[in-house]
């Protein structure tokens, strides 16, 4: 690094803390976090964050993280605290006792018990979770000692999980130990390396099964050359098993992995036309005259772009285009190139003209309903992506290659659509979205916005949350940040205790229309007031914004209130907490006929009458009585 | 470099790291001279010197400094 590099460093850390406003302090320390810092810095910038309190940021995740460990761990924390800033998450962290992550786990950590941990990560060594295994071990043996390791392994969460409340990561075997057979290192079922491989499989496995996350640091460290992750000489000085040289990028890979669970992943893919999606400039060349598919090697480039963008879109990524050019010869590449693989259904949302880049993008968000902070930008020209990043500095812009081979590497390997689970919400988004802008258009043609609304033939499936919908539940009360009464956010074990408690509501509605199912739209969190039986706090209430407009919120209080009756309540008390991006529900209460009780600041406490109310007239069918 | 930049340089480096500007390094200064630079942040020392200067530094090494000038002068043969 030049010596100007580390003096603009020191100067702008400087700068950063001599501010006395924390939000402004921390905006600069993660303006910091964003750049390449060196070891030293990082540690510096992680100093500086100790400053904070977790309760004083508003803007931020807090993530009280406890790394439960069998090596050494304290030079990767200040590198996590400052991979959190790049995710919109102020982490606080504490370290177990070096080895004692059992003890710890069965509660004989007070300090641990006291710091109260959201997240605990397990990061083990191979030696530590294997045991040793003689290397002429028969297979009933090495099956015997792979079971065990992993059985182990879920007990520890269980504790975890049970004890704490915590959500579990668990990081994947890094695998040190010097090869034996070389290639047939696969083939002997003691060898220590084909022992951490099925451990790491099993892993994955159980973790899926158990709610756990999975750190995948084998996986990085396989694609990165070992050599990136471990160094003999500090495992021999220290006992530190991830080298200090690989802290930025474990912590990377964390901050992404709790950046997904906490809904901070980006949702959508924001693709520019010529020379990203294809070689050439349609506008110019022609449908013919652009480079695409089969039988050139730049063809085949943009291609595997094309493709990589068709799996996010499986996977529940949004696509949208963004570019300046005609419409009508766009129409045509999609509808007739033979070679493209994005279909014009592929896209959710085009922005093709002439206008700034940068006002499109809004336009876009708008229109999708979605946070700019939910979008990456891919486009091959620098001066976009410059315009874009100065002028909408939450929106991701990752750094093109100028050789479009390594496009889709450079794409995946920031990590922006990173995912904890698969859910089959995540399956049918991006048609969902599709269906939007089905029903976007029958707005434009109906009459009237009862006509639309008729023209929909909604239904709605409601009932109390059961175990199936923990995890789409969990997700959107998670992700969602517009219609969310309190922003409290919670955990899959913190619902399920919710929806099981005799103190507790918890309702789920689906929205069904003509064009297809909504799926999972909104979550009602109630729970009994303590000191009177017939009251009902409403604790949180969230709604995807792809469902805003259309009469849900009515029918849902609608639903709610009838359920609550039947259950002897007869008020309902609300709650509305502002934040930077629920304003849209800001007069909510009022509209829904909630009393106000006072408040200040736009934070307001709401009463609802069970006994005096009327039902909502909406358009919006009841499909069956509920379930559950 | 110089010994003299050396321990600049490292002298930079501990400040940094303990956050304490008032930290000046000589050839004779130890460990336990420096409040707060305890084992780890030894480790973290090393590691921010080795990065800074592109060399490594042998284990047997690293376990027996005593002096910040047996570091200089270790650095410097490796500089060459």
């Amino acid at each position: 690094m030049s010596a100007a590099a580390q003096l603009e460093f020191r100067t702008r850390l400087r700068a950063a803390l001599a501010l006395p406003s924390v939000d402004e302090r921390l905006a600069k320390l993660s303006a910091l976090a964003s750049d390449d810092l060196s070891y030293l810095e990082t540690i510096q910038v992680g100093k500086a964050l100790s400053g904070i309190k977790a309760a004083d940021v508003e803007a931020y995740a807090p993530v009280r993280l406890a790394v439960l460990s069998s090596s050494t761990i304290d030079h990767l924390l200040p590198a996590i605290r400052v991979a959190g800033l790049r995710r919109k998450l102020f982490v606080d962290t504490y370290r177990g006792q070096f080895a004692q992550y059992r003890q710890a786990l069965m509660g004989a950590d007070s300090a641990l018990s006291a710091f109260a941990p959201s997240v605990l990560l397990l990061s083990l060594t191979a030696r530590d979770v294997l045991g040793d295994v003689p290397i002429t071990a028969s297979k009933a043996v090495a099956d015997a000692a792979v079971t065990r390791a992993v059985g182990d392994l879920r007990e520890l969460w269980r504790a975890g999980r049970e004890r704490f409340r915590a959500t579990v990561v668990q990081q994947s075997l890094l695998d040190v130990a010097p090869p034996l057979f070389g290639s047939s290192e696969r083939l002997v079922p003691g060898a220590p390396g084909r022992l951490i491989a099925r451990v790491n499989d099993e892993l994955a496995g159980a973790a899926a099964e158990d709610g756990v996350l999975l750190l995948d640091v084998a996986r990085a460290s396989a694609a990165d050359g070992l050599a990136a992750w471990f160094d003999e000489r500090h495992w021999l000085q220290a006992k530190i098993e991830i080298a200090p040289e690989a802290a930025r990028r474990y912590a990377e890979l964390l901050s992404r992995l709790l950046g997904a669970h906490l809904g901070r992943s980006r949702k959508c893919l924001v693709l520019d036309l010529d020379n990203t999606l294809w070689s050439g400039v349609v506008g110019d060349d022609g449908i013919d005259g652009i480079v695409l598919g089969e039988g050139s090697a730049l063809g085949e480039a943009h291609l595997a772009l094309q493709k990589y963008a068709k799996q996010l879109k499986e996977r529940g990524v949004i696509l949208a285009v963004c570019s300046k050019n005609e419409w009508s010869i766009v129409e045509q590449a999609f509808d007739n190139h033979p070679e493209m693989h994005l279909r014009r259904d592929d896209i959710a949302a085009f922005a093709v003209n002439w206008q700034d880049k940068a006002q499109n993008l809004k336009q876009l968000a708008s229109q999708l309903n979605i946070g700019l902070d939910s979008l990456v930008f891919v486009d091959d020209n620098p001066a976009e992506r410059a315009r874009v990043r100065e002028s909408l500095p939450m929106v991701a812009v990752p750094e093109l290659p100028v050789d479009p081979a390594l496009y889709v590497r450079a794409i995946a390997s920031g990590g922006y659509f990173e995912a904890t689970v698969l859910t089959d919400e995540d399956r049918s988004r991006a048609a969902q979205y599709a269906a939007n802008t089905q029903r976007d258009a029958l707005r434009d043609a109906a009459a009237s916005v009862d006509d639309f609304l008729r023209g929909l033939q909604m239904s709605v499936d409601h009932g109390t949350i059961t175990p199936v919908d923990f995890s789409r539940a969990t997700q959107l009360i998670n992700k969602t940040n517009q219609f969310n009464t309190t922003t409290r956010r919670i955990t899959g074990e913190e619902l399920a205790e919710w929806a099981t408690s005799p103190n507790g509501m918890a309702l789920q509605f689906r929205l069904i229309d003509r064009y297809g199912d909504n799926g999972l739209v909104s979550v009602m969190l109630f729970r009994a007031d303590p000191s009177n039986d017939a009251a009902f706090e409403l604790a949180n209430w969230v709604m995807s914004c792809r469902v805003f407009g259309r009469q849900l919120e009515h029918e849902a209080l609608n639903i709610a209130v009838e359920t609550a009756r039947e259950r002897g309540v007869r008020t309902f008390h609300a709650g509305y907490v502002p934040t930077e991006k629920n304003k849209v529900i800001a007069n909510l209460f009022a509209d829904l006929g909630f009393r106000p009780l006072g408040g200040e600041g736009g934070s307001g406490r709401w009463a609802l009458d069970l006994d005096a109310y009327k039902p909502h007239a909406t358009y919006i069918a009841r499909r069956r009585d509920g379930r559950g | 470099m110089d010994e003299n930049g050396l321990l600049a340089l490292f002298t930079r480096v501990l400040r940094d790291l303990l956050a304490d500007d008032s930290i000046v390094l000589g050839m004779e200064t130890t460990r336990g001279d420096v409040p707060g630079w305890d084992s780890f942040n030894y480790v973290n020392f090393i590691v921010a010197v080795e990065a800074e200067l592109g060399i490594k530094f042998r284990i047997a090494d690293v376990e027996s400094f005593q002096t910040v000038g047996e570091i200089v002068v270790e650095a410097r043969a490796q500089l060459g």
